[in-house]
């Protein structure tokens, strides 16, 4: 019982919802604040995510008449389940070292979760903007998909094998040749997984009136947003925890879990303010040819640096 | 207050529809979104679809053929939203109002189809920017 209801508390409270939700509220505002201090403007206050989300959650639901009911309204549900066990997950391994083998596969499925949602969502809302927006997300999906478990695998190949978080956030795979490339790559793929620009061609709001999200409304839109902001806690930290040795064993883990989460925030909203949005073909050229032949070298480099030995490779 | 209201006071979404305007209200309505006066300050933000919008900036003295589209999109607001008619045209038709396609105003066009509507106007031919923040700030603090 008691076990049950620790676990209850890990999912709901503490690491899970209300914690990543709130986290991620603040991330999302520092991401509208940075983004208004590089174009030289004051931007939102604090609480700005907040709001938006309570109004949302006050406004009235509508349904478009030719919507597949059930599934408009089940998929913001099946978004923030996904990212939510991902997050709790995330959060166990960082804060407390348990894991099980073979936890990161389990979180690539979960990471993709949220996509296929929006996916299943967006399609059954019967709107022809949404339709293009769908068929932009799922190209993206396919496209970044395969550039970031490549770049797991690099991490894989060079711990010797591990399957386990716990095992791979104990080295720094990012200091290394082969580690910096997927490191890169998979830094791209996030920023793809959260729909920043250049890769926001799914929402696109210029051109097709924000896509995917056209014709969700109220709560179900205020869950995809609370579903977007836990993704911007979530994701980034698994690259922490994949790429830059996790919160480490460091006297103050905690300062310097939070200095990386940062350090790859900032990065992100960077690559967000400093690029145009490109075409969805373009990206998946981008990610497919370039992404993978760099990939291919850097798998080749771990693998040799492996087998002989040689960490910086 | 209730909380769906003030809430709605702190992060206004606006939707812009241009129902047969000469341009000039929509170029200061882009105006009012640059980062010279940044609305985003006060929560403001321009959406790309209705079903996200909490006001909508109509401007325009609503032509025949776009009156069952402002309907429309009023009906595909979620409520509660507030109407805003932007400039002369919007909210008295202007100097168009004996043209013989007109058939607005907005206001008459939005009440035929919800009676209780929040309508705004800002008048002006263009309305500043300032125009628009000090109307969005009255109608918001009305409510």
């Amino acid at each position: 019982m008691t076990e049950a209801l620790q676990g209850l508390f890990w999912i709901i409270i503490f690491p899970g919802f209300l914690f990543t939700a709130c986290l991620g509220l603040f991330a999302s505002w520092i991401v509208r604040k940075v983004s208004a201090l590089v174009q030289w403007r004051v931007g939102p206050p604090v609480l700005q995510p907040f709001y938006d989300v309570v109004k949302l959650l006050g406004k009235e639901v509508l349904v478009p008449q030719d919507a597949q009911r059930a599934v408009f309204i089940a998929a913001p549900v099946v978004g923030l389940a996904g990212v939510l066990l991902l997050s709790t997950m995330l959060w166990r391994t960082a804060l407390t070292q348990t894991a099980f083998i073979g936890d990161i596969i389990v979180a690539i499925y979960l990471m993709v979760l949220p996509s296929l949602a929006l996916i299943l969502g967006s399609s059954a809302s019967a709107s022809p903007h949404a339709a293009v927006g769908t068929s932009r997300e799922m190209k993206l999906v396919m496209g970044y998909e395969l550039s970031l478990v490549m770049a797991f695998v690099v991490v894989v190949i060079k711990t010797g094998g591990q399957l386990n978080l716990a095992a791979i956030a104990q080295q720094a795979s990012a200091l290394s040749i082969s580690g910096m490339v997927a490191f890169l790559v998979a830094l791209l793929c996030v920023q793809a997984k959260l729909g920043f620009v250049p890769f926001d061609m799914a929402e696109a709001e210029t051109e097709l009136g924000s896509g995917v999200l056209m014709e969700y409304s109220a709560a179900p839109l205020a869950i995809w947003k609370l579903t977007q902001a836990m993704m911007l806690v979530a994701l980034p930290l698994f690259l922490v925890m994949v790429f830059l040795g996790g919160f480490g064993n460091a006297p103050m883990p905690l300062v310097w879990g939070i200095g990386k989460y940062v350090l790859i925030l900032v990065l992100l909203i960077l690559i967000k303010n400093t690029n145009p949005r490109m075409r969805i073909d373009q990206a998946m050229k981008f990610f497919w040819v370039y992404c993978g032949i760099a990939l291919a070298v850097a798998i080749i480099l771990a693998t040799i640096g492996n087998n002989y030995g040689i960490n910086w490779l | 207050m209730s909380w769906k209201i003030w809430s709605l006071k702190k992060s206004p979404w606006v939707f812009h529809v241009n129902t047969g305007a000469c341009n000039n209200c929509d170029i200061e309505i882009v105006d009012l979104l640059t980062p010279k006066f940044d609305v985003e300050r006060f929560g403001i933000k321009l959406v790309g679809s209705p079903r996200h919008a909490d006001a909508l900036l109509v401007t325009g003295g609503v032509t025949a053929q776009a009156a069952p589209r402002l309907r429309e999109v009023y009906r595909q607001t979620p409520k509660p939203c507030v109407v805003f008619c932007i400039g002369a045209c919007a909210c008295d038709k202007g100097i168009f109002t004996t043209g013989y396609h007109m058939v607005g105003p907005v206001d008459k066009i939005i009440k035929e189809i919800d009676p209780n509507a929040i309508i705004a106007y800002v008048p002006g031919c263009p309305p500043k920017p300032e125009a628009m923040i000090s109307g969005i700030v009255k109608a918001l603090s009305a409510l």
